[in-house]
């Protein structure tokens, strides 16, 4: 089944809220071998000006990812989940995911296109506090290979 | 730590190449820190029965590593205000563990902003598994 293109541009409504604690920043920090303690030490981050510890820079993707199910996971986007691989990923900052955040995701499909018998579908995922702050800007494009 | 500051960054610096280690239980913490529980990263036989070589490391597994290799030189992870990259390869990760070796080098310094842009190279077993990878990074 192919890839559904009606979907591009289509914005789903805040999905969450997730909550960020520390021992989950610990555990992401630890399995990416990041030694920095604003990750870790409560006191590490306050020095550095945080309010408490705060997420390594890959980390935005556990809760994007989240979003993005409600439309990877909708049988009318046909994608196929075994035939997925991550094509590219990237993360724009606004302010660095902190515990004790509590956050939204709305995610907005960007493009949905056809090459070379494979789909891609380019996902964009605005990470904000359930107060509005904005956290982070994630996109990712899934490439979707064509059967055989 | 504390953060790089603008003084101490010039177009050019490089950044290591760091040997980052990976072995199949590196990948079972990523899966539980992430939620990817896909079989293909903890699974030999699952990878192998779907084409692949062997069991394959989560691609943000090898660009959360990246990052840890910009956060060091950074002095400050919350300063990495951009990252992203294209998966170009994946990491295979044997029974014995894997390894993948990641370098880096500013391409530019903006004094305005105060922002340097930082080009990162990965690769594993001789293939480069991260292509056009790039880090912002707030200077103090």
């Amino acid at each position: 089944m192919a890839v559904n293109a009606d979907f591009a541009g289509r914005s789903y409504p805040p999905s969450g809220p997730y909550a960020v604690d520390a021992a989950m920043l610990a555990a992401f920090a630890s399995a990416v071998g990041s030694q920095d303690p604003v990750h870790t030490s409560t006191e590490a981050a306050q020095a550095a000006g945080y309010r408490d510890v705060i997420a390594p820079p890959t980390f935005a993707v556990t809760i994007a990812q989240q979003c993005d199910a409600v439309f990877v996971q909708d049988p009318e986007a046909g994608i196929d989940y075994s035939r997925v691989v991550h094509g590219e990923q990237r993360f724009v900052h606004h302010r660095p995911i902190t515990a004790g955040d509590s956050v939204l995701g709305t995610l907005t499909v960007d493009t949905v296109r056809e090459a070379g018998g494979h789909a891609m579908v380019t996902t964009r995922t605005e990470l904000t506090t359930e107060e509005g702050e904005a956290l982070c800007t994630s996109t990712s494009t899934i490439v979707i290979r064509g059967g055989e | 730590m504390a953060a790089r500051s603008l003084a101490q960054t010039a177009a050019g610096d490089t950044i290591g190449p760091v040997t980052i280690a990976v072995a199949r239980e590196t990948l079972v913490a990523y899966a539980n820190a992430s939620g990817d529980q896909n079989p293909i990263h903890q699974d030999e036989d699952f990878a192998k029965s779907v084409g692949l070589p062997d069991v394959i490391a989560h691609g943000m597994w090898t660009l959360g590593a990246a990052g840890s290799v910009v956060e060091e030189w950074a002095g400050d992870g919350g300063r990495v205000v951009e990252f992203g990259t294209r998966f170009t390869k994946p990491v295979v990760v044997p029974q014995g563990g894997g390894e993948v070796e990641v370098s880096g080098v500013v391409k530019s310094v903006d004094e305005d902003t105060r922002r340097a842009t930082v080009e990162l190279t990965a690769t594993s077993e001789g293939a480069k598994v991260l292509g056009r990878c790039i880090a912002v990074v707030q200077l103090d």
